[in-house]
């Protein structure tokens, strides 16, 4: 390897960075509308998911405007905001603002056999990174209907098990009330007890995203207590 | 300016580069390199052939890359070049997948922005790239990534099938039926250090059967 003066590195490692970074910045903006479709229909067929309506990426857009037939952002009081779109809030942006002050989005949609069910979407920490999901209910505002999860980079085979069915199906007709008082769901390391309303089964080998998935189920439905509490029909 | 050699496209020694690292020149059970994500990837078969796939694309694009450039790579900073390729290489796969395999790209989430850290990549262009000519060294990177995901791929078979009684996500176990007669799966298997112990117990049965791998003594 022959040596090259210091004015040749310094050139070669110019030239070489900036094209680099007109490449990859060309590739970005080529692609930007691509992915942020492929995230927004995927949103879509979450929130579908949640109320057991099975899509695709070829009908969600479709099947979200059949099913959801409002949306609205209130606050922990209970009390709408105005002029807020419920379907843009990113809810790792609301988690940082005081409590009094963040939009808590509601979806309310019809169901196949014609229920009107109330979706919350929630945001958590899983092990490595971010964990979210949405979870319906019931009209008596307390009975989960169905519930979905995902996340951005849980480990495949053991974290990542959340956005299965055989885990998601688990949380079907739990309850989130006890007598009035709000419990969540509790995930339960070792089996959930057969029958018990408000406990599912934690995932083996996925202790911490099991746990991230309880606080993230609690915290999230608890700031919605007022609301769910005004509205119990 | 370098002597035009006749060589076949596919000479012997052309075909030694792809299938040396499969046996006997392995990247993972005799290199002992890229064991960190031979551990990560390999609980389900899908997101391991995938990443198989990745890796050996990565690998055989940034070998032709660096051995056409390394003739005007200064070597104090040939390090650093060869990482700019590599990341360079990923991000373009990872986009990719983002646009067009939106499903796949998210199965794999991290990993695939992992491929920048794996030693196998950086071992190939530092060892063969950096003095060797495009075609072998696009040939170096083909093997070497074959080798990889032939391991990757044996490991996760026997995690998926032990682990969770599926092959390929298809539950064997149960059409079986063998649950009913008291069979459970090794939940073991699916934990990190399993992983470990499949790719010593491949070493161990490669060696046996090959004694020229045993160092001497």
């Amino acid at each position: 390897m022959k040596d090259f003066s210091n004015k040749y590195i310094i050139i070669f490692s110019v030239v070489m960075v900036v094209s680099v970074a007109i490449l990859l910045s060309l590739m970005a903006l080529l692609l930007q509308p691509r992915q942020e479709k492929n995230v927004e229909v995927e949103k879509k067929m979450n929130i579908l998911s949640s109320i057991n309506v099975v899509s695709d990426k070829s009908d969600a857009v479709q099947l979200y405007d059949r099913h959801i037939k409002e949306s609205f952002v209130i606050n922990t009081e209970g009390k709408k905001f105005e002029g807020v779109d419920a379907f843009t809030v990113t809810l790792r942006a609301e988690q940082k603002k005081p409590l009094a002050e963040q939009y808590l989005p509601v979806f309310i949609a019809v169901a196949d056999n014609g229920d009107t069910l109330h979706i919350i979407p929630l945001e958590g920490k899983g092990l490595w990174g971010p964990i979210w999901g949405y979870v319906s209910l019931k009209k008596d505002l307390s009975t989960i209907a169905g519930a979905t999860f995902d996340h951005k980079g849980e480990t495949p085979g053991l974290g990542a098990e959340i956005n299965t069915t055989p885990f998601e199906s688990q949380f079907h007709d739990k309850s989130i009330y006890e007598n009035g008082n709000f419990v969540s769901v509790r995930v339960v390391k070792g089996g959930a007890r057969p029958g018990n309303l408000h406990e599912v089964d934690a995932i083996s080998g996925g202790t911490i995203t099991s746990k991230g998935l309880e606080a993230m189920v609690h915290d999230g439905l608890e700031k919605y207590e007022k609301y769910l509490s005004q509205n119990r029909k | 300016m370098e002597k035009v050699e006749k060589e076949p496209l596919l000479s012997a020694k052309n075909r030694k580069l792809l299938t040396n690292p499969l046996g006997i020149d392995n990247p993972i059970t005799v290199q002992v390199l890229g064991i960190c994500s031979a551990l990560a990837v390999t609980v389900k078969m899908k997101p391991a052939i995938v990443m198989a796939i990745s890796v050996t694309v990565v690998v055989a694009l940034s070998n032709l890359i660096i051995a056409l450039m390394r003739k005007s790579i200064p070597g104090r900073i040939r390090i650093i070049v060869q990482l700019v390729v590599i990341a360079t290489l990923v991000i373009i796969v990872d986009q990719f997948l983002k646009a067009f395999a939106f499903d796949v790209s998210k199965q794999l989430s991290v990993f695939v922005g992992l491929i920048i850290t794996n030693c196998i990549i950086m071992g190939r262009l530092e060892a063969f790239a950096m003095a060797n000519k495009p075609w072998p060294s696009f040939l170096d990177g083909i093997g070497n990534g074959a080798g990889y995901g032939l391991i990757l791929i044996i490991v996760s078979f026997f995690r998926e099938f032990l682990g969770s009684g599926s092959i390929f996500g298809y539950p064997v176990m149960e059409k079986l039926g063998v649950y009913k007669f008291g069979y459970e799966d090794n939940g073991m298997m699916i934990l990190p250090p399993m992983a470990l112990i499949t790719v010593g117990l491949i070493i161990w049965f490669q060696r046996a059967r090959n004694k020229s791998l045993i160092e001497n003594k």
